[in-house]
């Protein structure tokens, strides 16, 4: 196994530099890591409780939902100066921006509501009824559908894009946390943090075809817990963080079944890959510090310290 | 290691299109008969009114939420009878146009209205009774649990103390009922788990100690033998605020004041905690108490109940609740359940003090070969209820 590893890493290794940004959920700050040297560079100050972070498609701004702000600041990348702040509703936590750049879905989780806003204008342009604590965002690849998943009312709600109506709601085990489509956008994918499993959703009709359940040894199944998922960029294998067990579990996209699992920091909840997908860094809430997976052998190699509570991760290229 | 089922869009995958027909109307009373409060040395912190009913509505309104995507309606009753009033009267009324209550009543009266004809079929939630016999000798097939029992929380209590290794105890109790309720079940815990009650004392002065208490409690403790911890049993809330900082050696005190096993304390903020605070605030003008907890748990439960299984029915809303199948995610990190054997609702108990969450017990360490949160309470083994395997 080795043998073929070490030489898969070095080649791997003099890779095009980019940035990793951690929200730090406790701290107010944003930590940026070189991937390439994997030192903290830079530690932003941002709103208050910050956690989902995305940045545009064009990389040209971030945008962070500071929750206790009830906002979603706008940053320039480059100078980590807060450009301006959006309208979000109150208590934004997660959110998705649509592929045409311009519409930002966000889940407010104290209001029951999906708000949608236009980046441009800065205006709210939809407000949608979902369940109890949304969280969870996701948008299709064709844009053509929003879901938002609802913690307390356990469902993924379906928005049609379009109109800014449910089409759907569909439940889920305890406490969804995240949804994500595949790349193909014919299945959506969706994480429940209590009830310890990730249920796949055929897209076209809405019908569940697959659950999947955890198990590691010496681990209580109580504190298997998935939040964060990620695929990889050729679609087969998922990232799945499993919280409190402080593992992340990878899944076979194409027959379900657990692979592995990484033990990485303690109750570890988002992740964001590299420029060409062969690291993996994910948030460790409890243990203030991001693990660097490496994709290829599965394996963690590195700890990086942040700020306290690091939550959500996303990446920008640098060149 | 490796699992993964398969199943299809049917009952519980609802491929629903809206807008949707409400279907279903579940009706749920909350009945409670009042109860005059011995007088304590301090009102700083009295009993709200609404204590439990708060938390009621705050779980109805997450229901209703949750309903009107399937076409769920649900509506809550409450009857509060004041004391001296005729409980049963009210319970008979209530009973013609629900089968699913929450009850907030002393044991004797919630066993009575258990075991009335016309409740035979009802489903009951306890939700201000932390009396261990409502869970063990004294235990009713209708009647489950969503406040944690007196044992639960000294268990919780003793497992923390273990950890610390703070073992060598002493206790001081109070007279009232539930003081003597929590001092037996401070002893069980404490034999349980391996530590030492080395002696202990009755409160029953009557002195107003908001003047006295420097001069009292020193001589009041200080022919205790060497001790890590003071436990207090003072559920009223009568004289235990007066121990602290007043005893003869400068110890720690747990139970009723300084380290509580509770239910749900305005400090806890982990697992979503925030938000759930963040409604019942805006609802109820105030914090959350352990009975509200009790009451939002049961409405939850009531709820989770309802949409997985699409029924009204109370039988088929008990037979799942109690099922393996079921799981309700309530802010404590862990799924809750109830017990098949004592209609109990596992789930962590937070010890906390007034300003954090200390730890939330089950400890890391104490096993158990089915489920962590069976170390917590009277566990089936042991148990003296049988109402629910007849």
């Amino acid at each position: 196994m080795k043998k073929i590893l070490i030489p898969a890493l070095l080649a791997a290794s003099p890779t095009m530099s980019g940035e990793i940004w951690v929200t730090n959920e406790h701290d107010d700050t944003v930590s940026v890591i070189d991937t390439e040297t994997y030192e903290v560079t830079r530690t932003i100050e941002v709103g208050e409780r910050p956690r989902g972070i995305t940045f545009s498609k064009d990389y040209s701004v971030v945008y962070i939902c500071a929750s206790d702000s009830d906002t979603v600041q706008v940053v320039d990348p480059n100078t980590g100066e807060i450009l301006h702040d959006l309208p979000s509703g109150e208590d934004p936590e997660q959110f998705a921006l649509h592929p045409d750049n311009r519409h930002l879905y966000i889940a407010n989780e104290d209001d029951a509501i999906a708000t949608v806003v236009d980046v441009e204008t800065r205006k709210v342009i939809a407000q949608i009824d979902v369940g109890i604590e949304p969280e969870g965002m996701a948008i299709s690849p064709d844009g053509t559908i929003a879901i938002t998943t609802s913690e307390t009312t356990n469902m993924a709600h379906w928005i049609n894009t379009e109109t800014h109506e449910l089409f759907a709601n569909t439940l889920v085990d305890s406490r969804p946390r995240h949804a994500e489509f595949t790349h193909d956008g014919s299945q959506l994918w969706v994480s429940s943090e209590i009830g310890g499993t990730v249920t796949v959703f055929n897209v076209a009709d809405q019908s569940e075809i697959a659950k999947v359940r955890f198990e590691i040894t010496g681990v209580h199944p109580d504190n298997i817990q998935p939040v964060g998922f990620e695929f990889t960029e050729d679609g087969e294998t998922v990232f799945v963080t499993l919280g409190p067990s402080n593992h992340v579990a990878t899944i076979n996209a194409k027959t379900f079944e657990v692979e592995d699992y990484i033990l990485v920091g303690r109750r570890v909840w988002h992740m964001a890959f590299n420029d060409n997908n062969t690291e993996l860094y994910t948030t460790n809430g409890v243990s203030g510090d991001v693990t660097v997976i490496d994709v290829a052998s599965r394996t963690p190699i590195r700890t990086i310290k942040v700020g306290r509570f690091p939550w959500g991760a996303a990446f920008r290229p640098t060149e | 290691m490796k699992t993964v089922t398969r199943t299809f869009c049917g009952l519980f995958a609802l491929c629903l299109a809206a807008p949707v027909v409400a279907e279903t109307v579940v009706n749920i009373a909350y009945l409670r008969q009042e109860i005059d409060r011995p007088p304590v040395l301090s009102n700083l912190d009295a009993v709200p009114e609404d204590e439990g009913i708060a938390g009621a509505f705050v779980g109805l309104e997450d229901n209703i939420t949750t309903g009107k995507f399937l076409g769920q309606i649900f509506m809550l009753d409450i009857r509060s009878v004041p004391v001296g009033g005729d409980l049963v009267a009210a319970a008979n009324e209530i009973l013609a146009s629900t089968d699913i209550i929450l009850i907030d009543a002393p044991s004797a009266d919630m066993t009575q209205i258990a075991d009335l004809e016309a409740a035979k079929d009802t489903l009951f939630f306890n939700v201000s009774n932390y009396d261990n016999a409502l869970r063990d000798e004294g235990c009713r097939a209708n009647l489950l649990h969503t406040l944690p029992s007196y044992a639960m929380r000294s268990d919780a209590l003793m497992q923390l103390l273990q950890s610390r290794r703070w073992t060598d105890l002493v206790m001081v109790s109070g007279t009232h009922e539930p003081d003597i309720a929590f001092a037996n079940a401070l002893r069980r815990s404490a034999t349980k788990f391996g530590l030492r009650i080395r002696d202990e004392k009755e409160w029953v002065f009557d002195a107003n100690m908001r003047r006295a208490a420097s001069a009292e409690v020193p001589l009041f403790t200080q022919d205790f033998p060497n001790h890590d911890v003071m436990l207090v049993a003072d559920e009223t809330g009568d004289f235990a605020r007066y121990l602290l900082f007043n005893t003869w050696e400068p110890v720690l005190l747990a139970g009723s004041e300084g380290a509580q096993p509770v239910a749900w304390s305005p400090v806890m903020e982990q697992w979503g905690g925030v938000q759930l605070q963040n409604r019942f605030e805006e609802y109820a003008g105030r914090s959350m108490r352990s009975v509200d907890y009790a009451a939002f748990a049961a409405i939850r439960a009531i709820g989770e109940a309802v949409t997985r299984t699409g029924s009204d029915d109370a039988s088929v809303l008990r037979d799942y609740i109690l099922s393996p199948e079921f799981e309700l995610g309530a802010f404590k990190g862990r799924p809750l359940s109830f017990r098949d054997w004592d209609g109990q609702m596992r789930q962590p108990i937070p010890v906390v003090h007034a300003h954090a969450v200390i730890a939330v017990p089950p400890m890391d360490g104490f096993l158990h070969p089915v489920n962590e949160l069976d170390t917590l309470g009277i566990d089936k083994p042991e148990s003296r209820c049988s109402a629910f395997t007849e």
